[in-house]
């Protein structure tokens, strides 16, 4: 036996990405590549672009802006989109945000609800995509280690776990009735220091705000959340210093809490990882609405 | 043998040395098979913990978990790290596949962890279909029982290489060695007849961590190695068949008229440039002029060769007109001289036999057409007939009558489309396939296929032909024809064109 016929764990999550999102790209009229600019996304985004080059990506990309991102997240994207020749897409809920839904008026509940989720399900809704790829990893969350690849959802884009395909060896049931669509996970059995390590060797561009740097911050509800613009309410601001911080994870600015920390490299990030003592979702605020609430969320439509 | 590895040096490691290591790791999936009672998930969750895995957060919550419903009295309930889902957190057993991450110095390991009740059969085959390894749950007090050999069964079935039995419990039979001794004695005898060669077992306490991470001394009398480094070290690279060239095409790679470019799985066999290779099912030849793997760093690089189960894209130096669905082959073995004896090419039919696990709720229907997923390929197929049924207790062949959900038997199959496969036990790639029932859409069974059956015993064609000149449709048109039958049959509806 020849043993040089040999995949590290990392070519071999690669191989499977990219052959998860050509059978997307073969089996489906109208896909979209769902991206929330955080690093797993930015992976995702990678791999796309290599499974079909040298021809280009055969569906656009989608971002749901819910107005409250960092503004650095926005700028990235943007120039992202504009250097690799994507086809991007933003929608928003724009109807909820001149009502001026927030998550400093509204709390974290009903802004997630309306701007992500809701805005999401109209999105989706509005350009018929018949499945969405996501960057979901099943090693972030209880209820996503449950999940499968292809994972169906009904006409209301409801989730249900306990009614899920058989999914077998790498071969997807893709078939859907109108109105349906299949939410894809192509980094299911990514870890999240193997996305670190595949941002490491392939240098992919990150959102600046994953490395440390000094940032205005205030402290709330025992977060520590950046003062990204200048909706933050009047009672916190006297109380802003600057930090060392950054963001494990990204999402909306106020619901996203830094952690202080001096890495500015991705070996000092890995590092940081390794030794520390809190997973990744901790620092997002949202998850801790309700016991089980991510579960909650996927069933009704969101990620 | 060496010490198990954990994690623990890493924070005095040199970051980027530890990084380069981990970039080098191999990948393990393994299935876990075992009920509740027998400490599965206490095992899985020993293995992630005493793997140095768990942070802290996780923990904390399952503190909070355990002493809200926990089963392990005062103790952290290793279990509760596994069950997610909230419904099934209450009733106390995990219903699904739960797909569960860690790695060591020198691997990592995806676990899929399935339930062991009767009636969830199809989760353990989901679980297991893309495992290297399977690990095998005994309670020591008990032994061998039917739901091991059920298991078992399934994990032969699945064509699982390497099988580990996890003799649980040990410290409730005192870590008696002739309980061991028996049980081990008990389980070859199953294994050799189901025909499986690669078993190893070990004496297990999961709940007190005996034989888990480390030689335990409450078991002086075993001498193989902890299982951890049994897992960490088990070969499980010649697994895979380098041999049979089979590539499945998946998607056609086209940015300008000057590149085509054949974009794929290797299912299995090796390719390198100049070789030459054969679509199927147009049998036209022609040589591979690149093959093109994701890049390091850049997103396309040129390679030498390509195999399983990498993604790649491959141009030919003649233009064949190749679609998704078809399949590049090796005409013949490029390392064999006979010509005769060295013909490599998959099954080509629209007949064979096949082992069925039936996982719909809705039973069996032979007069319904279902839709047939083998490799990139989809087409029409129904169950033309019913050979028997296993009672997975007993292993016995039951009476061939329609299949129940988690009925497992032999069937017939009939695909309107002509597939290109292999033996499920050659091949596990191109021996599988799945059957969707076309109104509902649900994967209603999986099939690894046994072997062909002679075609002869079928009607010539009945598949619907379009003969475009005696329909008076002019040649200008063929083009819009041709592409509305090839958007046919990639939903799998065939239609036979006559120019």
């Amino acid at each position: 036996m020849n043993t040089s016929y040999h995949l590290s764990h990392l070519q071999e999550l690669e191989a499977e990405s990219i052959h998860i999102i050509r059978e997307v790209a073969a089996e489906f009229e109208n896909p979209v590549m769902l991206y929330s600019i955080g690093k797993d996304s930015s992976v995702m985004v990678r791999l796309a672009e290599k499974a079909f080059a040298p021809g280009k990506v055969p569906f656009p990309l989608m971002h749901i802006d819910s107005k409250w991102k960092f503004r650095e997240m926005i700028e990235f994207r943007d120039t992202y989109a504009r250097q690799h020749g994507w086809n991007l897409i933003v929608e928003s809920n724009l109807e909820a945000f001149r009502a001026g839904v927030g998550p400093f008026t509204h709390g974290s509940k009903v802004h997630t609800d309306l701007m992500k989720t809701k805005a999401l399900l109209d999105a989706l809704a509005k350009y018929k995509f018949d499945a969405a790829f996501g960057g979901a990893r099943r090693d972030e969350e209880k209820s996503r280690a449950k999940e499968r690849i292809f994972s169906f959802r009904d006409q209301f884009q409801q989730w249900d776990p306990k009614n899920q395909r058989p999914e077998l060896w790498d071969i997807y049931n893709a078939r859907i009735h109108k109105g349906e669509s299949i939410r894809v996970f192509p980094l299911s059995n990514w870890t999240e220091l193997d996305i670190w390590q595949y941002i490491r060797l392939e240098k992919i561009p990150i959102v600046p705000l994953y490395y440390a740097k000094e940032r205005p911050c205030v402290e709330i509800d025992g977060n520590i959340i950046m003062a990204d613009d200048d909706r933050l309410p009047e009672k916190y601001r006297p109380l802003v210093r600057p930090r060392m911080v950054r963001f494990r994870t990204l999402g909306c600015w106020p619901l996203t809490g830094a952690v202080e920390s001096n890495a500015t490299t991705i070996e000092e990030i890995v590092e940081e990882m390794m030794t520390t003592t809190k997973s990744e979702r901790t620092t997002r605020v949202i998850d801790f609405d309700q016991e089980a609430s991510m579960e909650q969320k996927k069933r009704e439509g969101y990620f | 043998m060496s010490q198990p590895s954990t994690n623990d040096t890493t924070k005095s490691l040199d970051i980027r040395s530890y990084l380069d290591a981990d970039e080098r790791k191999d990948l393990l999936r393994l299935l876990t098979a075992g009920s509740v009672d027998d400490g599965k998930s206490t095992l899985i969750g020993r293995l992630l913990y005493d793997s140095k895995k768990l942070y802290d957060d996780q923990l904390a919550a399952l503190e909070r978990d355990s002493k809200r419903v926990g089963n392990a009295g005062d103790s952290i309930d290793y279990a509760l790290l596994l069950d997610g889902l909230k419904a099934e957190r209450e009733e106390g057993i995990t219903i699904d596949v739960a797909y569960r991450y860690f790695s060591t110095n020198r691997r990592k390991f995806i676990i899929a962890d399935t339930p062991g009740h009767e009636q969830y059969t199809r989760n353990m085959i989901t679980g297991g279909s893309t495992a290297n390894l399977a690990i095998i749950l005994i309670d020591a007090r008990k032994g061998v029982i039917t739901q091991t050999r059920r298991h078992t069964f399934l994990v032969s079935l699945l064509g699982i290489k390497h099988i580990v039995l996890a003799v649980n419990k040990m410290d409730l039979v005192g870590f008696d060695r002739n309980v061991f001794d028996a049980i081990v004695a008990d389980y070859r005898a199953l294994t050799d007849h189901l025909g499986i060669d690669d078993v190893t077992c070990f004496p297990l306490s999961a709940r007190d961590g005996d034989n888990v991470v480390r030689h335990s001394p409450r078991t002086p009398w075993y001498e193989g190695p902890a299982l951890l480094d049994f897992l960490e070290t088990v070969p499980i690279h010649a697994d895979r068949n380098f041999s049979d060239f089979r590539f499945p095409v998946q998607y056609v790679v086209r940015p300008d008229l000057n590149f085509r470019g054949f974009a794929g799985k290797v299912a299995s066999g090796v390719v390198r440039v100049g070789d030459t290779v054969m679509a199927l099912p147009s049998m036209k030849s022609s040589r591979v002029k690149e093959i093109l793997t994701p890049g390091s760093g850049e997103l396309v690089s040129h390679a030498n060769e390509a195999f399983p189960p990498q993604s790649v894209t491959i141009t030919l130096e003649d233009e064949i007109d190749i679609s998704r669905g078809e399949m590049l082959v090796h005409p013949d073995r490029p390392d064999q001289g006979d010509a005769a004896q060295s013909k490599n090419l998959p099954h080509i039919g629209r007949l064979f036999t096949t082992m069925l696990v039936w996982m719909d709720e809705e039973p069996m229907n032979t007069d319904k057409q279902f839709f047939l997923k083998h490799n990139t390929n989809t087409t029409r197929a129904t169950i033309a007939a019913i050979r028997h049924r296993i009672d997975v207790n007993t292993l016995e062949k039951k009476e061939g009558k329609p299949f129940q959900l988690n009925e497992i038997g032999q069937v017939d199959i009939h695909t309107a489309k002509t597939l290109f496969f292999d033996a499920y036990s050659d091949n596990r790639q191109t021996g599988a396939f799945i059957l969707i029932d076309p109104i509902t859409n649900n994967t209603s069974a999986v099939g690894m296929i046994l072997a062909p059956i002679d075609e002869d015993t079928l009607a010539s064609d009945d598949v619907p032909t379009l003969d475009l000149p005696r329909l008076g449709i002019t040649a200008e048109h063929y083009d819009a024809v041709e592409r509305a039958v090839r958007d046919l049959s990639r939903q799998g509806i065939e239609v036979k064109l006559i120019k």
